[in-house]
């Protein structure tokens, strides 16, 4: 099923996802991948508070290539979500509704996924020109000296990603390329 | 004897690795077009379809094809005859890589060390592979490799009596342990002998041939083809979501290797298959 959604995630649009329905998502994300995670677990081990308030969010893994002039940001599609496993179920138990990546995610995050009504969108890898036409604006809002992996604020129109685990924990890979399996 | 100035070196370098970034080589784009037409999966079509826009949009555009610009890997084939003057020849490769990755506004993907990881801001070193041949000519292979895929590459030191299915086995498991990771549909580099080493030079190597193109031996050529076929049957699809455009090549290289062993290696790439050579 096509649908168009708003981001910041509502729990309802969140928990009313299913696996393998195409999504064109508008409003705001956020960018981390692997060293912003590592440092906003750092925060969260020493009682700091994170950059930003994660409930409600939408956090896509991504470091683009540099914006050339008059632009909002540089390719930028994303990157394999499983190197941010280990901090995810934090971030979800937390009150993050979204993850946008690619690839599998493991048992631990499939649980975090169910227990907090999530969800895992795939955006198609190695798209990254074409993905970052739905990209309207972009602003570093922390860990600036990071460079590429520093956390963006993203203003998105119709960015398109595919639901691949959805809030019951139904993994699309698992189911999708089963049906398509045609081995002895 | 032929002198090459090192700056021709650099300048070359410098445009490689821009032009191999926003544009994919023809061998590429037509194994993508015949996969269009015969993938099953809608949903694999659709995002064949994105792909193929992503890559009019990257070429006209001038925007990188993926975000992960990757570590540049250099291959020089330097004919004997060559004299190189004005430098050194590993500095003006560098610094090739680092005008390039920084005129051409690509991602700095590199950490100066692999445990304290901090970036050098202009995606240098790159990794060179030197080869000295007859003649007098210089060969440049550049082949920015991204890490989705190569994070998921694998050696196996096989048994002699493990054969050409344990050979088959190695990679189609390397290729299914890949699965979405990987951004399929990939294409797949085997390195079979040699030593450690030499089979995962072979691997990354074969990435660099032609896609379409095979190996000139025929065993080789027909083990190609079977684990194409056999790739595209596991269901993997485009993006991992299903369909049967899992791989769009797999090229092997072979070279002789010791009577205890049977290394293979797998190097696997995904759809944004980078490599472009040029002769001075
Ligand atoms: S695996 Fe390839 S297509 Fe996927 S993100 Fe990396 S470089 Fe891009």
């Amino acid at each position: 099923m096509d649908r168009k959604i708003s981001v910041p995630l509502s729990a309802e649009d969140a928990a009313s996802l299913r696996a393998g329905d195409y999504v064109y998502l508008t409003g705001t994300i956020y960018t981390a991948r692997d060293a912003a995670h590592k440092r906003m677990q750092e925060a969260l081990d020493a009682g700091h508070s994170l950059p930003f308030d994660v409930r409600g969010n939408v956090i896509y893994y991504m470091g683009p290539s540099p914006a050339r002039e008059g632009r909002p940001i540089g390719s930028a599609g994303p990157t394999t979500a499983s190197r941010m496993d280990k901090y995810t179920p934090a971030l979800l138990d937390l009150g993050l509704l979204g993850m946008v990546g690619k690839g599998r995610r493991s048992p631990a995050v499939r649980e975090a996924v169910i227990r907090n009504h999530a969800v895992y969108f795939a955006a198609v890898g190695g798209a990254g020109a074409l993905l970052s036409k739905s990209i309207k604006a972009a602003e570093v809002i922390a860990y600036e000296d990071l460079g590429t992996e520093a956390i963006r604020k993203l203003w998105v129109e119709d960015f398109p990603v595919i639901v691949c685990m959805d809030a019951q924990g139904t993994d699309l890979y698992e189911t999708a390329a089963e049906s398509f399996r045609r081995e002895e | 004897m032929k002198t090459v100035r090192i700056e021709k070196v650099t300048d070359t370098v410098r445009e490689m690795c821009m032009e191999v970034n926003y544009q994919l080589s023809s061998d590429m784009c037509k194994v993508f077009e015949n996969a269009r037409s015969t993938e099953v999966s809608p949903l694999g079509r659709q995002i064949l379809d994105q792909l193929a826009q992503n890559l009019e949009i990257a070429s006209k555009d001038r925007i990188p094809i993926c975000q992960d610009t990757g570590m540049a890997v250099v291959f020089l084939e330097i004919g004997q005859d060559v004299h190189f003057e004005g430098g050194s020849l590993e500095d003006a490769v560098n610094e090739g890589v680092r005008m390039g990755y920084v005129d051409g506004y690509l991602r700095k993907s590199v950490v100066r060390d692999p445990l304290i990881r901090e970036n050098t801001g202009d995606n240098t070193p790159a990794v060179i592979h030197y080869r000295i041949v007859p003649g007098d000519k210089v060969k440049i292979t550049v082949a920015p490799k991204g890490f989705g895929s190569e994070n998921m590459s694998r050696v196996f030191m096989l048994k002699p009596a493990d054969g050409m299915e344990g050979v088959k086995n190695a990679v189609l498991t390397a290729v299914k342990d890949a699965g979405p990771n990987a951004c399929p549909p990939m294409v797949v580099g085997v390195g079979i002998g040699g030593t450690f080493e030499k089979c995962a030079l072979m691997a990354k190597q074969a990435l660099t041939r032609p896609a379409g193109s095979h190996s000139a031996v025929p065993y080789v050529k027909e083990m190609e083809e079977e684990l194409l076929e056999r790739i595209n049957r596991t269901g993997i699809g485009p993006g991992g979501l299903g369909g049967s455009t899992t791989a769009l090549a797999v090229n092997i290289n072979t070279y002789p290797t010791h009577i205890a062993g049977l290394p293979v290696a797998v190097n696997i790439c995904c759809h944004v298959n980078r490599h472009t050579v040029r002769e001075l």
